[in-house]
Protein backbone atom coordinates (compact mmCIF):
# COMPACT_ATOMS: atom_id res chain seq x y z
CA UNK A 1 0.00 0.00 0.00
CA UNK A 2 1.44 3.50 -0.71
CA UNK A 3 2.69 5.58 1.87
CA UNK A 4 0.16 8.34 2.99
CA UNK A 5 2.41 10.00 6.14
CA UNK A 6 6.38 10.52 6.26
CA UNK A 7 8.57 11.83 9.13
CA UNK A 8 12.14 12.28 8.34
CA UNK A 9 14.53 13.35 10.98
CA UNK A 10 12.08 15.16 13.03
CA UNK A 11 13.16 17.00 16.35
CA UNK A 12 10.94 18.87 18.76
CA UNK A 13 12.22 20.99 21.24
CA UNK A 14 10.42 23.23 23.94
CA UNK A 15 12.23 26.42 25.17
CA UNK A 16 10.36 27.71 28.21
CA UNK A 17 11.17 31.89 28.41
CA UNK A 18 9.86 32.18 31.55
CA UNK A 19 12.16 29.68 33.67
CA UNK A 20 15.14 31.98 31.91
CA UNK A 21 14.86 29.71 28.69
CA UNK A 22 15.20 26.24 29.63
CA UNK A 23 15.29 24.25 26.87
CA UNK A 24 13.05 20.84 27.04
CA UNK A 25 14.39 18.64 24.00
CA UNK A 26 11.75 15.92 23.60
CA UNK A 27 12.65 13.93 20.44
CA UNK A 28 14.99 13.88 17.89
CA UNK A 29 15.76 12.18 14.46
CA UNK A 30 11.80 11.00 14.45
CA UNK A 31 11.73 8.95 11.34
CA UNK A 32 8.56 6.41 10.30
CA UNK A 33 5.71 6.26 7.63
CA UNK A 34 2.45 5.32 7.76
CA UNK A 35 0.94 3.32 4.92
CA UNK A 36 -2.56 3.65 3.31
CA UNK A 37 -4.86 0.67 5.52
CA UNK A 38 -2.40 0.81 7.98
CA UNK A 39 -2.60 1.38 11.88
CA UNK A 40 0.69 2.03 13.01
CA UNK A 41 0.77 2.79 17.15
CA UNK A 42 3.32 4.90 18.96
CA UNK A 43 4.94 2.86 22.12
CA UNK A 44 6.70 4.11 25.18
CA UNK A 45 6.56 5.70 28.47
CA UNK A 46 4.68 8.80 29.30
CA UNK A 47 6.83 11.95 28.50
CA UNK A 48 8.52 9.57 25.54
CA UNK A 49 7.14 12.00 23.47
CA UNK A 50 3.94 10.89 22.13
CA UNK A 51 1.81 13.62 22.06
CA UNK A 52 4.29 15.99 20.98
CA UNK A 53 4.78 13.44 17.72
CA UNK A 54 0.92 13.71 17.21
CA UNK A 55 0.64 17.54 17.66
CA UNK A 56 2.98 18.15 15.22
CA UNK A 57 1.99 16.17 12.64
CA UNK A 58 -1.89 18.08 12.91
CA UNK A 59 -0.07 21.29 13.31
CA UNK A 60 -0.52 22.40 17.14
CA UNK A 61 3.40 21.99 18.03
CA UNK A 62 5.34 23.62 15.83
CA UNK A 63 8.41 21.60 13.92
CA UNK A 64 11.46 22.51 14.30
CA UNK A 65 13.73 20.33 12.54
CA UNK A 66 13.27 17.79 9.45
CA UNK A 67 10.39 17.26 7.41
CA UNK A 68 6.66 15.52 8.19
CA UNK A 69 5.32 14.96 4.37
CA UNK A 70 1.89 13.95 4.09
CA UNK A 71 -0.12 13.11 0.93
CA UNK A 72 -2.84 15.19 -0.43
CA UNK A 73 -5.34 13.95 -2.74
CA UNK A 74 -4.81 13.44 -5.31
CA UNK A 75 -0.98 13.56 -5.25
CA UNK A 76 0.62 16.49 -4.05
CA UNK A 77 3.04 16.15 -1.54
CA UNK A 78 2.87 18.67 1.53
CA UNK A 79 5.71 18.88 4.09
CA UNK A 80 3.73 19.95 7.10
CA UNK A 81 6.60 21.34 8.41
CA UNK A 82 7.20 23.95 6.56
CA UNK A 83 3.07 25.02 5.59
CA UNK A 84 1.94 27.95 5.81
CA UNK A 85 -1.47 28.12 8.37
CA UNK A 86 -3.43 28.14 5.03
CA UNK A 87 -2.21 25.03 3.70
CA UNK A 88 -2.54 23.73 7.68
CA UNK A 89 -6.14 24.47 7.93
CA UNK A 90 -6.76 22.98 4.10
CA UNK A 91 -5.12 19.85 5.10
CA UNK A 92 -7.20 19.44 8.37
CA UNK A 93 -10.15 19.90 6.18
CA UNK A 94 -9.25 17.50 3.50
CA UNK A 95 -6.42 15.12 4.85
CA UNK A 96 -6.05 14.64 8.80
CA UNK A 97 -8.38 13.92 11.03
CA UNK A 98 -7.77 13.76 14.54
CA UNK A 99 -9.48 11.01 17.41
CA UNK A 100 -9.34 12.63 21.28
CA UNK A 101 -11.93 12.02 23.49
CA UNK A 102 -11.32 15.76 24.49
CA UNK A 103 -14.38 17.67 23.61
CA UNK A 104 -13.93 21.64 23.60
CA UNK A 105 -17.46 21.90 24.36
CA UNK A 106 -19.25 24.61 21.87
CA UNK A 107 -21.82 26.46 23.66
CA UNK A 108 -25.38 25.74 22.73
CA UNK A 109 -24.24 22.98 19.78
CA UNK A 110 -26.71 19.90 19.53
CA UNK A 111 -24.56 16.62 20.32
CA UNK A 112 -26.06 15.65 16.71
CA UNK A 113 -24.92 18.43 15.07
CA UNK A 114 -21.38 18.60 17.12
CA UNK A 115 -20.61 15.26 15.35
CA UNK A 116 -22.49 16.09 11.41
CA UNK A 117 -20.05 19.20 11.60
CA UNK A 118 -16.99 17.78 10.23
CA UNK A 119 -18.47 16.00 7.51
CA UNK A 120 -20.25 19.08 6.60
CA UNK A 121 -17.54 21.15 6.36
CA UNK A 122 -16.17 18.16 3.89
CA UNK A 123 -18.89 19.35 1.98
CA UNK A 124 -21.80 16.92 2.49
CA UNK A 125 -25.46 17.46 2.63
CA UNK A 126 -27.24 18.03 5.52
CA UNK A 127 -29.53 15.03 5.39
CA UNK A 128 -26.19 12.33 4.99
CA UNK A 129 -24.50 14.17 7.53
CA UNK A 130 -27.24 13.65 10.15
CA UNK A 131 -28.13 10.64 9.17
CA UNK A 132 -24.60 9.14 9.79
CA UNK A 133 -23.89 11.13 13.00
CA UNK A 134 -27.07 9.11 14.25
CA UNK A 135 -25.56 6.12 13.03
CA UNK A 136 -22.43 7.00 14.96
CA UNK A 137 -23.87 8.07 18.32
CA UNK A 138 -26.22 4.90 17.94
CA UNK A 139 -23.06 2.73 17.75
CA UNK A 140 -21.17 4.28 20.68
CA UNK A 141 -24.34 3.46 22.67
CA UNK A 142 -25.08 7.65 23.00
CA UNK A 143 -28.73 7.19 24.52
CA UNK A 144 -31.16 8.65 21.43
CA UNK A 145 -32.70 11.35 23.53
CA UNK A 146 -29.66 13.03 24.76
CA UNK A 147 -28.39 14.07 20.38
CA UNK A 148 -30.58 16.84 20.44
CA UNK A 149 -29.07 18.65 23.86
CA UNK A 150 -25.44 20.64 23.80
CA UNK A 151 -23.15 17.92 25.31
CA UNK A 152 -22.15 20.32 27.84
CA UNK A 153 -23.81 18.50 30.17
CA UNK A 154 -23.26 15.14 29.58
CA UNK A 155 -21.42 12.57 31.94
CA UNK A 156 -17.42 12.03 30.98
CA UNK A 157 -18.35 8.87 29.31
CA UNK A 158 -21.17 10.39 27.29
CA UNK A 159 -18.80 13.34 26.05
CA UNK A 160 -15.84 11.11 25.46
CA UNK A 161 -18.11 9.16 23.07
CA UNK A 162 -19.33 11.87 21.34
CA UNK A 163 -16.03 13.36 20.41
CA UNK A 164 -15.02 9.93 19.31
CA UNK A 165 -17.92 9.61 17.06
CA UNK A 166 -17.12 13.40 15.35
CA UNK A 167 -13.31 11.96 14.81
CA UNK A 168 -14.75 9.19 12.98
CA UNK A 169 -17.66 10.82 10.90
CA UNK A 170 -15.69 12.47 8.48
CA UNK A 171 -13.14 10.88 5.10
CA UNK A 172 -9.62 11.25 6.00
CA UNK A 173 -7.09 9.54 4.13
CA UNK A 174 -5.04 9.82 7.52
CA UNK A 175 -6.39 9.69 11.13
CA UNK A 176 -4.65 10.30 14.58
CA UNK A 177 -6.03 8.41 17.11
CA UNK A 178 -5.10 10.20 20.80
CA UNK A 179 -6.02 7.54 23.17
CA UNK A 180 -9.34 6.81 21.65
CA UNK A 181 -10.34 4.34 24.11
CA UNK A 182 -8.82 5.64 27.64
CA UNK A 183 -11.95 4.63 30.13
CA UNK A 184 -14.20 3.59 27.80
CA UNK A 185 -16.11 0.14 28.59
CA UNK A 186 -15.54 -3.04 26.88
CA UNK A 187 -18.70 -2.88 24.70
CA UNK A 188 -17.90 0.65 23.76
CA UNK A 189 -14.22 -0.08 22.92
CA UNK A 190 -15.05 -2.91 20.59
CA UNK A 191 -16.99 -0.28 18.63
CA UNK A 192 -13.83 1.48 18.33
CA UNK A 193 -11.94 -1.17 17.23
CA UNK A 194 -14.60 -1.98 14.29
CA UNK A 195 -14.42 2.21 13.61
CA UNK A 196 -10.77 1.43 13.28
CA UNK A 197 -11.06 -1.74 11.01
CA UNK A 198 -13.75 -0.12 8.69
CA UNK A 199 -11.50 3.04 7.99
CA UNK A 200 -8.64 0.27 7.38
CA UNK A 201 -10.59 -1.05 5.05
CA UNK A 202 -10.90 2.41 3.28
CA UNK A 203 -7.41 2.43 2.71
CA UNK A 204 -6.96 5.04 5.80
CA UNK A 205 -3.71 5.58 7.21
CA UNK A 206 -3.77 5.71 10.89
CA UNK A 207 -1.15 6.51 13.29
CA UNK A 208 -2.21 6.16 17.34
CA UNK A 209 -1.96 6.49 20.99
CA UNK A 210 -3.50 3.82 22.61
CA UNK A 211 -2.04 2.65 26.21
CA UNK A 212 -5.14 -0.03 26.72
CA UNK A 213 -2.75 -3.14 25.72
CA UNK A 214 -6.01 -5.04 24.58
CA UNK A 215 -7.22 -2.81 22.26
CA UNK A 216 -3.35 -2.09 20.98
CA UNK A 217 -3.31 -5.56 20.12
CA UNK A 218 -6.20 -5.57 18.14
CA UNK A 219 -5.34 -2.49 16.22
CA UNK A 220 -2.18 -2.39 15.48
CA UNK A 221 -0.32 -3.45 12.45
CA UNK A 222 3.04 -2.20 13.43
CA UNK A 223 4.37 -0.48 17.20
CA UNK A 224 7.17 2.03 16.97
CA UNK A 225 9.27 2.75 20.15
CA UNK A 226 9.13 6.43 20.65
CA UNK A 227 12.20 6.13 23.08
CA UNK A 228 14.81 5.48 20.07
CA UNK A 229 14.09 9.12 19.86
CA UNK A 230 15.09 10.17 22.64
CA UNK A 231 17.18 13.36 22.14
CA UNK A 232 21.10 12.77 23.17
CA UNK A 233 21.34 14.39 26.54
CA UNK B 1 -31.49 29.02 15.87
CA UNK B 2 -31.72 25.31 15.76
CA UNK B 3 -30.03 24.53 11.97
CA UNK B 4 -26.59 25.53 10.83
CA UNK B 5 -27.44 24.95 7.37
CA UNK B 6 -28.81 28.31 6.41
CA UNK B 7 -28.92 28.79 2.34
CA UNK B 8 -26.28 31.24 1.94
CA UNK B 9 -23.56 28.67 4.07
CA UNK B 10 -22.85 26.09 1.13
CA UNK B 11 -22.21 28.80 -2.09
CA UNK B 12 -20.69 31.27 1.10
CA UNK B 13 -17.98 28.47 1.88
CA UNK B 14 -17.11 27.14 -1.72
CA UNK B 15 -16.30 30.65 -2.34
CA UNK B 16 -14.45 31.17 -0.15
CA UNK B 17 -12.81 28.05 -0.45
CA UNK B 18 -12.08 28.60 -3.77
CA UNK B 19 -10.52 31.74 -3.43
CA UNK B 20 -6.42 31.77 -3.99
CA UNK B 21 -5.95 35.25 -3.77
CA UNK B 22 -6.07 37.38 -0.70
CA UNK B 23 -9.26 39.93 0.37
CA UNK B 24 -6.80 42.22 2.43
CA UNK B 25 -3.04 42.59 1.84
CA UNK B 26 -1.12 44.59 4.35
CA UNK B 27 2.33 45.99 3.61
CA UNK B 28 4.62 47.84 5.81
CA UNK B 29 1.86 49.67 8.00
CA UNK B 30 2.88 52.40 10.74
CA UNK B 31 0.99 54.66 12.63
CA UNK B 32 3.29 57.04 15.10
CA UNK B 33 1.35 59.61 16.88
CA UNK B 34 3.67 62.75 17.36
CA UNK B 35 7.32 60.55 17.75
CA UNK B 36 5.51 57.52 19.93
CA UNK B 37 4.57 54.50 18.41
CA UNK B 38 1.19 53.23 17.83
CA UNK B 39 1.72 50.34 15.58
CA UNK B 40 4.82 49.87 13.45
CA UNK B 41 5.76 47.32 10.32
CA UNK B 42 2.83 45.65 9.95
CA UNK B 43 2.63 43.27 7.53
CA UNK B 44 0.18 40.05 6.62
CA UNK B 45 -2.06 38.81 4.29
CA UNK B 46 -5.66 37.90 5.17
CA UNK B 47 -7.59 35.77 2.89
CA UNK B 48 -11.60 35.05 2.11
CA UNK B 49 -13.33 33.49 4.51
CA UNK B 50 -10.63 33.60 7.56
CA UNK B 51 -11.13 35.05 10.69
CA UNK B 52 -7.85 36.63 12.07
CA UNK B 53 -7.24 37.50 15.70
CA UNK B 54 -5.31 40.19 16.95
CA UNK B 55 -4.42 39.58 20.68
CA UNK B 56 -2.24 41.76 23.14
CA UNK B 57 -2.08 43.21 26.02
CA UNK B 58 -3.87 47.02 26.60
CA UNK B 59 -1.07 49.79 24.63
CA UNK B 60 -0.24 47.27 22.30
CA UNK B 61 -1.15 48.95 19.14
CA UNK B 62 -4.62 46.30 18.39
CA UNK B 63 -6.70 49.28 18.25
CA UNK B 64 -4.57 51.39 16.39
CA UNK B 65 -3.86 48.87 13.87
CA UNK B 66 -7.51 47.97 13.16
CA UNK B 67 -8.16 51.86 12.78
CA UNK B 68 -5.74 52.06 10.38
CA UNK B 69 -7.18 49.00 8.65
CA UNK B 70 -10.86 50.25 8.72
CA UNK B 71 -9.83 53.56 7.02
CA UNK B 72 -10.79 55.12 10.36
CA UNK B 73 -7.00 56.49 10.83
CA UNK B 74 -4.66 57.25 8.13
CA UNK B 75 -1.27 55.19 8.60
CA UNK B 76 1.97 57.21 8.84
CA UNK B 77 3.72 54.62 6.44
CA UNK B 78 2.64 51.44 5.01
CA UNK B 79 0.15 50.16 2.15
CA UNK B 80 -3.47 48.51 2.71
CA UNK B 81 -4.28 46.58 -0.51
CA UNK B 82 -8.33 45.35 -0.53
CA UNK B 83 -9.97 43.20 -3.28
CA UNK B 84 -12.96 45.17 -4.60
CA UNK B 85 -16.22 42.84 -5.24
CA UNK B 86 -14.94 43.28 -9.18
CA UNK B 87 -11.88 41.77 -8.22
CA UNK B 88 -9.22 44.61 -8.81
CA UNK B 89 -6.75 45.33 -5.97
CA UNK B 90 -6.71 48.96 -4.79
CA UNK B 91 -5.24 51.08 -2.06
CA UNK B 92 -7.26 51.99 0.53
CA UNK B 93 -6.09 55.12 0.92
CA UNK B 94 -6.21 56.37 -2.52
CA UNK B 95 -10.28 55.38 -2.90
CA UNK B 96 -11.97 58.69 -3.51
CA UNK B 97 -14.33 59.69 -0.14
CA UNK B 98 -17.61 58.85 -1.96
CA UNK B 99 -16.02 54.77 -2.97
CA UNK B 100 -14.45 54.47 0.55
CA UNK B 101 -18.05 55.35 2.13
CA UNK B 102 -19.31 52.93 -0.02
CA UNK B 103 -17.18 50.25 0.87
CA UNK B 104 -17.92 50.94 4.88
CA UNK B 105 -21.25 50.44 4.11
CA UNK B 106 -21.73 47.84 1.99
CA UNK B 107 -18.85 45.72 1.71
CA UNK B 108 -17.62 45.98 5.15
CA UNK B 109 -19.08 46.08 8.73
CA UNK B 110 -17.32 47.70 12.03
CA UNK B 111 -18.08 46.25 15.56
CA UNK B 112 -17.69 48.13 18.35
CA UNK B 113 -17.16 47.34 21.77
CA UNK B 114 -19.70 49.29 22.85
CA UNK B 115 -22.67 48.95 20.73
CA UNK B 116 -23.87 52.70 21.37
CA UNK B 117 -21.02 53.12 19.31
CA UNK B 118 -21.91 51.96 16.56
CA UNK B 119 -25.92 51.84 16.74
CA UNK B 120 -27.93 54.86 16.89
CA UNK B 121 -29.67 54.70 20.14
CA UNK B 122 -33.16 56.95 19.26
CA UNK B 123 -34.35 55.04 16.96
CA UNK B 124 -35.98 51.82 16.67
CA UNK B 125 -34.22 48.31 16.47
CA UNK B 126 -35.86 47.84 12.50
CA UNK B 127 -34.41 51.21 11.79
CA UNK B 128 -30.60 50.37 12.91
CA UNK B 129 -31.14 47.75 11.00
CA UNK B 130 -33.05 48.98 7.86
CA UNK B 131 -30.77 52.27 7.72
CA UNK B 132 -27.97 50.09 6.02
CA UNK B 133 -30.22 48.97 3.45
CA UNK B 134 -31.52 51.73 2.26
CA UNK B 135 -28.09 52.90 1.95
CA UNK B 136 -27.07 50.50 -0.45
CA UNK B 137 -30.43 51.61 -2.35
CA UNK B 138 -33.91 49.58 -0.96
CA UNK B 139 -36.27 51.80 -0.86
CA UNK B 140 -39.21 49.45 -0.21
CA UNK B 141 -40.71 49.50 3.15
CA UNK B 142 -41.92 46.27 3.73
CA UNK B 143 -39.44 44.58 2.28
CA UNK B 144 -36.82 46.64 4.49
CA UNK B 145 -39.20 45.53 7.33
CA UNK B 146 -39.13 42.04 6.43
CA UNK B 147 -35.40 41.75 6.02
CA UNK B 148 -35.07 43.97 9.13
CA UNK B 149 -37.24 41.31 10.95
CA UNK B 150 -35.41 38.04 9.49
CA UNK B 151 -32.06 39.66 11.16
CA UNK B 152 -33.27 40.66 14.13
CA UNK B 153 -34.71 36.70 14.49
CA UNK B 154 -31.27 35.60 13.33
CA UNK B 155 -29.49 37.16 16.20
CA UNK B 156 -31.91 35.73 18.78
CA UNK B 157 -34.17 39.31 19.33
CA UNK B 158 -37.81 38.71 19.17
CA UNK B 159 -39.70 40.07 15.94
CA UNK B 160 -42.36 41.81 18.43
CA UNK B 161 -39.08 44.69 19.72
CA UNK B 162 -38.93 45.79 16.33
CA UNK B 163 -40.07 49.24 17.32
CA UNK B 164 -38.43 49.33 20.50
CA UNK B 165 -35.11 51.62 20.55
CA UNK B 166 -32.14 50.34 21.23
CA UNK B 167 -31.81 52.26 24.79
CA UNK B 168 -34.55 49.86 26.27
CA UNK B 169 -32.66 46.67 25.40
CA UNK B 170 -29.97 45.14 27.64
CA UNK B 171 -26.28 45.49 26.88
CA UNK B 172 -26.25 41.90 24.92
CA UNK B 173 -29.25 42.24 23.28
CA UNK B 174 -27.73 46.00 21.72
CA UNK B 175 -24.51 43.83 20.53
CA UNK B 176 -26.82 41.37 18.90
CA UNK B 177 -28.39 44.24 17.19
CA UNK B 178 -25.46 46.15 16.01
CA UNK B 179 -24.18 42.36 14.56
CA UNK B 180 -27.39 42.56 12.58
CA UNK B 181 -26.77 45.90 11.48
CA UNK B 182 -23.75 45.03 10.46
CA UNK B 183 -24.31 42.23 8.40
CA UNK B 184 -27.45 42.82 6.74
CA UNK B 185 -25.86 44.16 4.12
CA UNK B 186 -23.95 40.32 3.56
CA UNK B 187 -19.84 42.40 3.93
CA UNK B 188 -17.35 40.40 2.88
CA UNK B 189 -14.77 41.58 5.42
CA UNK B 190 -16.13 42.64 8.83
CA UNK B 191 -13.70 44.27 12.09
CA UNK B 192 -14.43 43.73 15.37
CA UNK B 193 -13.62 45.64 18.38
CA UNK B 194 -13.21 43.53 21.39
CA UNK B 195 -17.18 42.79 20.83
CA UNK B 196 -17.67 40.91 23.97
CA UNK B 197 -15.96 43.08 26.36
CA UNK B 198 -17.52 44.34 29.19
CA UNK B 199 -20.09 41.49 29.03
CA UNK B 200 -21.09 39.02 31.70
CA UNK B 201 -19.88 35.29 30.93
CA UNK B 202 -23.58 34.03 29.93
CA UNK B 203 -23.84 36.74 27.70
CA UNK B 204 -20.82 36.14 25.99
CA UNK B 205 -20.97 32.86 25.69
CA UNK B 206 -24.20 33.10 23.67
CA UNK B 207 -22.86 35.86 21.27
CA UNK B 208 -19.90 33.89 20.80
CA UNK B 209 -21.46 30.85 19.55
CA UNK B 210 -23.99 32.95 17.70
CA UNK B 211 -21.02 35.09 15.94
CA UNK B 212 -19.12 31.78 15.22
CA UNK B 213 -21.82 30.49 13.35
CA UNK B 214 -22.87 33.58 11.21
CA UNK B 215 -19.01 33.73 10.28
CA UNK B 216 -19.16 30.15 9.13
CA UNK B 217 -22.35 30.77 7.47
CA UNK B 218 -21.56 33.39 5.80
CA UNK B 219 -18.07 32.89 4.77
CA UNK B 220 -16.99 35.97 6.16
CA UNK B 221 -13.43 37.11 6.50
CA UNK B 222 -12.67 38.65 10.58
CA UNK B 223 -10.06 40.43 11.52
CA UNK B 224 -10.88 41.04 15.59
CA UNK B 225 -9.07 42.70 18.16
CA UNK B 226 -9.63 40.74 21.36
CA UNK B 227 -7.23 40.56 24.65
CA UNK B 228 -9.71 36.86 25.31
CA UNK B 229 -7.94 34.22 24.19
CA UNK B 230 -10.59 32.03 24.66
CA UNK B 231 -12.95 34.54 22.17
CA UNK B 232 -9.39 33.96 19.87
CA UNK B 233 -9.91 30.51 20.16
CA UNK B 234 -13.17 30.12 19.65
CA UNK B 235 -13.46 32.07 16.52
CA UNK B 236 -10.19 32.43 15.14
CA UNK B 237 -7.97 30.12 12.31
CA UNK B 238 -4.83 32.72 12.77
CA UNK B 239 -3.31 35.00 15.44
CA UNK B 240 -1.36 37.71 15.98
CA UNK B 241 0.08 38.66 18.43
CA UNK B 242 1.54 42.16 19.53
CA UNK B 243 3.36 44.00 21.34
CA UNK B 244 4.60 47.64 21.87
CA UNK B 245 3.23 48.20 18.38
CA UNK B 246 4.56 44.98 16.80
CA UNK B 247 4.12 41.66 15.77
CA UNK B 248 6.01 39.78 17.69
CA UNK B 249 4.50 36.11 16.65
CA UNK B 250 1.72 34.30 14.18
CA UNK B 251 0.48 31.24 13.50
CA UNK B 252 -2.41 29.25 13.43
CA UNK B 253 -4.51 30.05 16.84
CA UNK B 254 -3.75 26.53 18.46
CA UNK B 255 -0.38 26.20 17.52
CA UNK B 256 -0.03 29.85 19.05
CA UNK B 257 -1.73 29.23 22.25
CA UNK B 258 -0.68 24.93 22.59
CA UNK B 259 3.07 26.03 21.39
CA UNK B 260 3.85 29.85 21.93
CA UNK B 261 7.34 31.12 21.15
CA UNK B 262 8.20 34.04 22.47
CA UNK B 263 8.41 35.01 25.82
CA UNK B 264 5.47 37.53 25.74
CA UNK B 265 3.32 34.94 24.06
CA UNK B 266 4.47 32.26 26.47
CA UNK B 267 3.23 34.60 29.30
CA UNK B 268 -0.14 35.55 28.02
CA UNK B 269 -0.71 32.11 27.83
CA UNK B 270 0.56 31.01 31.04
CA UNK B 271 -1.34 33.63 32.16
CA UNK B 272 -4.10 32.38 31.69
CA UNK B 273 -7.21 31.13 34.46
CA UNK B 274 -7.81 27.65 34.02
CA UNK B 275 -12.16 27.21 33.99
Amino acid sequence: MPVRLCLNAVAKTFVMHLQDGLSLPVVANVDFSVNAGECVVLGGPSGAGKSSILKMIYGNYRCDEGQILVVRKPDEIIDIAHAAPRRMLALRHDTIGYVSQFLRVIPRVSALDVVAEPLLTQGADEETARARARDLLSRLNVPERLWSLPPATFSGGEQQRVNIARGFIADYPVLLLDEPTASLDAANRAVVVKLVDEKKAQGVAMLGILHDQDVRDRIADRIIDVTAFRPAA
Amino acid sequence: MTSSALPDRAEAQAAAATADEPLLKVSGVTRYYGDRIGCTDISFDLWPGEVLAIVGESGSGKTTLLNCLSTRLAPTAGAIEYRMRDGAMRNLYQLTEAERRLLMRTDWGFVHQNPAEGLRMTVSAGANVGERLMAVGNRHYGNIRDTATSWLERVEIAADRIDDQPRAFSGGMRQRLQIARNLVTHPRLVFMDEPTGGLDVSVQARLLDMLRRLVADLGLSVIIVTHDLAVARLLSHRIVVMRHGRIIETGLTDQVLDDPREPYSQLLVSSILQA
